[in-house]
């Protein structure tokens, strides 16, 4: 039974001609602090990287791109060092309520160092409130955080807009780019962004790398003491092999964007106008403003975690927000913030397409998920089928 | 995400008494839709034997595995013997749970206790 991926969010295939590309860096010797010829040959692949990185974003330079681990680190070091290096302008951090936890833990972790941290709502499809951005900045919030698009359900965010609010009553704007980036074009100087999270996997690169991008000007500290690789702000021998293909994977990205993001479009709307038709179903999100690879939905009187399970019967892998297939047993808070109640959070399924995917594969997701429902709701108490 | 045991990806897969029984001689309701797990059970009783029993299941994998294990292992036994049945025997006749699973989804012999309880009650049974 050939297989039908649909989880990309939550992890990607690695591009082989990123592999290709890298692979030297992979087994050979050679530390970029090292001043004999091996040893800046790394460093030039890494130079190399972040400039595929800087252009990726239309970033000003390639000295805005700082690599990290992963994304995670990128949002801790964007916002826990920024708030913590510019503690004079105040002692607010502000993000939307939609934030990954990678964003949400950080703030929160502030609060222990007697900052405040609050949340601005969303709309019922995810789109940050402005009214109430424009309420909630004060000249004290250092760091606000939006996400450029949500990986749950695939809004996109205004940031142009939040960027006006945020610099006109705030400090600094620090943007989570790792759903949107190689999907839709990303302009931090355009959309005047100060801190901006990209991630290696979500662009086809390995896992093991992530990047943040630091406006020039903008002041940032250290949250892990050490070697000072990265200006001091990521310390730790970098790992070439996977900065250098984090680099290539963000050249491929922006070479082929366009096209890919129109193919990968087509199915999504396919998927999104089939799926729709089974009785209440409803999409999550953005009906328009929505990420080109990104469906998501929920279903009335069914699990999501169950929903997995019998689409991986079929050979199909998707995602879910159910409070059941998390670690914490908690529902899915991006679900919560929309507006949707527990027992509708439970019911959803996140679809994420990429390279992998194609148009003659929608026939069979529709008919696994139409046979998944009825199934599911034939067991269930809450279904009137019989 | 947990990993579950063959056991319960088969009775996940192919569910046992499945379904409602009309004018059952007993009832039951566990869990609510806002936790994410929902069980109802129905069962039929001659001379104190459990002859028939089904179930409707809301929930994860577990919940409706463990809703199918329960009544497998509650048929043909006298009401006295499956009010024995506990969470630890549904779980280890399904090759264990995952750990926190334990105590959220594994409602099933919650079900079927509430379920001969009230069939206790309709019988004026203590």
């Amino acid at each position: 039974m050939e297989g039908i991926y649909l989880d990309h969010a939550s992890s990607m295939p690695v591009d082989l001609r990123v592999i290709d590309f890298a692979k030297p860096f992979l087994a050979e010797a050679g530390n970029p602090s090292s001043l004999y010829e091996f040893g800046q040959t790394s460093k030039q692949a890494i130079e190399e990287a972040r400039s595929k990185v800087a252009e990726l974003i239309n970033a000003e330079s390639e000295k805005t791109i700082v690599f990290t681990g992963s994304a995670t680190e990128a949002n801790n070091i964007g916002i826990r060092g920024t708030a913590l290096r510019n503690i004079k302008e105040g002692k607010e951090v502000l993000a939307s309520t939609i934030e990954h936890i990678s964003v949400i833990n950080p703030m929160k972790d502030l609060i222990k160092n007697g900052w405040s941290f609050n949340q601005v709502p969303v709309d019922k499809f995810g789109i940050v409130d402005l009214d109430s951005l424009k309420k909630m900045i004060t000249k004290n919030t250092v760091v606000t955080s939006v996400m450029y698009a949500n990986n749950e359900i695939g809004t996109i965010e205004p940031i142009k807009k939040i960027s006006e609010i945020v610099h006109k009553n705030g400090k600094y704007l620090h943007v989570d780019a790792t759903a949107a980036a190689g999907r839709i074009p990303i302009d931090v100087q355009n959309d005047e962004i100060d801190l901006l999270t990209l991630s290696s996997n979500d662009l086809y690169g390995p896992r093991g790398a992530g990047a943040l991008y630091i406006k020039p000007g903008v002041k940032v500290q250290s949250v892990m003491p050490g070697g000072g690789q990265e200006r001091g702000l990521r310390s730790g021998t970098e790992n070439i092999f996977a900065i250098a293909s984090m680099g290539e994977a963000a050249r491929i990205a922006k070479q082929e964007m366009e096209n890919e993001s129109e193919r990968l479009k087509k199915i999504r709307d396919s998927l999104i106008s089939e799926i729709n038709k089974i009785d209440e179903a409803y999409l999550t999100g953005h009906p328009t403003q929505r990420l080109p690879h990104h469906a998501s939905f929920r279903f009335n009187f069914i699990e999501g975690e169950s929903i997995l399970l019998n689409m991986d019967m079929y050979g199909i892998q998707i995602a879910t927000g159910s409070a059941c297939s998390s670690k914490t047993l908690e529902a899915s808070h991006v679900l919560l913030a929309i507006g949707l109640k527990h027992e509708e959070a439970h019911g959803s399924m996140v679809v994420t397409l990429g390279r992998s995917n194609n148009l003659e594969q929608v026939p069979k997701i529709v008919k696994s998920v139409e046979e998944t429902v009825q199934r599911l709701r034939q067991l269930s108490p809450l279904s009137k089928l019989r | 995400m947990p990993v579950y045991s063959k056991k319960v990806m088969d009775h996940f897969t192919n569910p046992r008494n499945v379904g409602v029984i009309e004018n059952p001689d007993g009832f039951g309701k566990v869990g609510n839709p806002v936790c994410g797990d929902l069980m109802e059970m129905y069962i039929k009783v001659e001379n104190d034997i459990i002859t028939d029993i089904k179930f409707k299941t809301f929930g994860c994998g577990s919940a409706i595995a463990t809703s199918s294990m329960v009544t497998e292992l509650a048929i043909g036994k006298t009401i006295d013997e499956a009010l024995e049945i506990t969470r630890n025997d549904v779980a280890d006749e399904l090759d264990g749970l995952p750990p926190q699973k334990m105590h959220c989804s594994n409602l099933a012999a919650d079900a079927l206790h509430a379920t001969i309880e009230e069939y206790k009650r309709r019988n004026n049974k203590k």
